[in-house]
């Protein structure tokens, strides 16, 4: 329940944050200013955007499918918000401790689909159809590389626990109540005999643990930015193209839960990613020594100050990951649909196929 | 690397890598360059070709460049120094300016350079929503005083606002010079009557203001003188309207 609350309140703040960032990271990269006028900086600006869209006329069309338009943004939403349930956001805070977290969260974001669908099919527009098709088709294809890229995680952790997954890639590694004794050694490599398991930092995360866990993390990093619908794979949404896609019918409250599923899954796909590949809740400093970096900068699991260090560099790295998302947004133009698929299909399947046959070998050096 | 130098499926995905590591870096470098800030500063400034990189824009309301004192924006006119002469209003090639002239009875005054005055202007109004800026009106001004001003933020919420009313005369005022000038024209009328019946020749030429010699010629000006297709008497209906 607490998490619950948290990852609600976490999700509001998120994303009020995050459309000013947006905004502001897009003016600066092109030497603009940005929102100024509402409170200091144009900090008000996002609030105040939003206490417009609630007081806006809830629009339905008179030949809109008004069961299925109605119901979609709440699908959407709930679909997203739901994948929130299994991330680790701390040693101890956790919404579910499921064994199959991965397998659930993936399972969930593909309800995403339905309600777009939904949502494209209900507005009874052409534009809303062609969004919803065109979304459909985009992240029915990327799941691919995406639930691929994760399986090589899985397969050097021989876990589906998100929260284990966290775990294994710290000083903590030990700590964990289900986990037999695990080590952690230098790339992964057992033959080399370095323990890094009391050094961790980031030395012990999944990108260094098994370094080809890197390329992983790019082909996962793609996949996610073409699953959130966000450019440089916006065409489901392509505004020169399709006005909106398929929230074009929607107004008000219901587009601001449109937005919010958005934003919440650029949050949900870079929190994943941080906790898949770089290391979750864990501090990135190791310890060198008698220079316990990685304990001065993490707390124990179980202790308040564990979990407010958990939450802080888990939180940081997400923010690093979401400005990564935005530079990307706003450097790169719109695909098109069939550079989407040339990309999806056949560069970064095969290259995701590849890593997991590699990911299987190397976990054989591990044990 | 050229385009398509390496037109295969690695080489293909090599220029793409490369090149989005590029394209990435140069906006990271706007981004961190967004430190930096253009000061709003006019052209003639020394400063004006230093600012190379940074935020560029203008936030207008709150700041703005300096306009040089010769601008060339909205139209004033000096209604003291004017004298009537209606050649701004012939040459607006938008006939944004409308000038209604009483004659006066006397002189009125002089202008600042010393040109006199015999007319009223019971109207003198410039709809600086007509306006197209092209600065005939002040180039054929005999006494400069029309001018263009540097001032050129001044929308209206409400269209009528454009019109700018230069006249100095009330209507009220305006009316009674009307008649005065009505009064005098019917003396000389009179005068006129009593000449034909043979009476005192010298007493109507007293009246007569354009015998004087000593009245000022308005200051040399090159005269541009446009070429005005002969007005149909409609057209002058109109712009007395």
């Amino acid at each position: 329940m607490l998490a619950f609350i948290l990852f609600l309140g976490l999700l509001l703040l998120y994303v009020v944050i995050a459309v000013y960032a947006e905004r502001k990271v897009s003016a600066f990269v092109q030497d603009r200013i940005g929102p100024t006028e509402v409170g200091y900086k144009g900090l008000g600006q996002t609030v105040a955007d939003l206490l417009k869209l609630i007081q806006k006329e809830d629009i339905v069309p008179s030949a809109a499918d008004k069961k299925l338009f109605l119901i979609a943004p709440i699908v959407i939403f709930t679909s997203i918000f739901a994948g929130f349930a299994v991330l680790p956001l701390s040693p101890d805070l956790v919404g579910s401790k499921v064994s199959v977290g991965v397998l659930y969260l993936i399972t969930i974001i593909s309800m995403d689909v339905i309600g777009l669908i939904m949502a494209g099919w209900g507005s009874n527009n052409k534009f809303s159809l062609y969004g919803a098709v065109r979304s459909v088709s985009q992240i029915l294809s990327y799941e691919i590389p995406l639930t691929l890229s994760i399986l090589c995680v899985v397969m050097i952790s021989q876990t589906l626990d998100l929260q284990e997954i966290s775990f294994q890639q710290g000083i903590w590694a030990n700590h964990y109540e289900s986990e037999n004794s695990i080590t952690n050694y230098l790339f992964g490599i057992k033959y080399f005999g370095i323990d890094i398991t009391q050094a961790g930092g980031i030395l012990s995360w999944n990108i260094f643990r098994m370094p080809l866990l890197f390329f992983a993390y790019i082909i996962f990093f793609i996949a996610s930015l073409a699953e959130s619908n966000r450019a440089p794979f916006d065409i489901p949404e392509a505004e020169s193209e399709l006005v909106a896609g398929y929230h074009t019918e929607y107004s008000g409250f219901r587009w601001a839960l449109f937005m919010l599923a958005e934003y919440g899954m650029m949050l949900l796909v870079a929190f994943l990613g941080v906790i898949l590949f770089l290391g979750g809740w864990n501090t990135p400093f190791p310890n060198i020594g008698e220079v316990k970096l990685a304990a001065w900068t993490s707390g124990a699991p179980g202790t308040i100050a564990g979990n407010l260090w958990g939450a802080f560099w888990l939180i940081g790295k997400t923010i690093l990951v979401i400005f990564l998302q935005m530079m990307v947004r706003w450097t790169y133009p719109r695909l098109r649909v069939d550079q989407l698929m040339y990309l999806c299909w056949k560069v970064l399947t095969p290259a995701a196929l590849l890593l997991v046959f590699l990911s299987g070998i190397w976990r054989l050096l591990m044990v | 690397m050229t385009k398509g130098a390496n037109n295969t499926y690695f080489g293909n995905i090599r220029e793409g890598f490369s090149s989005l590591m590029k394209g990435l870096f140069l906006t990271l470098k706007h981004f961190v360059d967004a430190r930096f800030r253009r000061k709003p500063i006019p052209v003639f400034d020394k400063d004006y070709f230093k600012y190379d990189k940074g935020i560029v824009t203008l936030e207008y309301p709150h700041e703005a460049i300096p306009v040089p004192d010769n601008g060339r924006y909205r139209l004033h006119n000096e209604i003291d120094d004017c004298i009537v002469c209606d050649l701004c209003a012939k040459i607006c090639p938008v006939n944004c300016i409308e000038i209604d002239v009483i004659k006066s009875t006397e002189e009125i005054g002089k202008t600042s350079d010393g040109t006199t005055k015999r007319l009223y202007a019971a109207r003198f109004d410039i709809d600086m929503a007509k306006c197209c800026y092209c600065g005939l009106c002040t180039t054929v001004c005999p006494t400069e005083c029309l001018t263009m001003t540097k001032t050129y933020d001044y929308s209206e919420y409400d269209i009528r606002n454009m019109v700018y009313h230069f006249s100095d005369l009330t209507p009220a005022q305006a009316e009674e010079k009307k008649k005065l000038f009505e009064e005098q024209q019917k003396q000389k009328a009179k005068v006129e009557v009593d000449k034909n019946k043979g009476n005192v020749e010298d007493s109507a030429l007293k009246d007569k203001p354009a015998t004087e010699g000593e009245v000022k010629k308005p200051v040399f000006k090159p005269v541009i003188k446009p070429v005005i297709p002969k007005k149909s008497p409609d057209q002058d209906q109109d712009k007395k309207e």
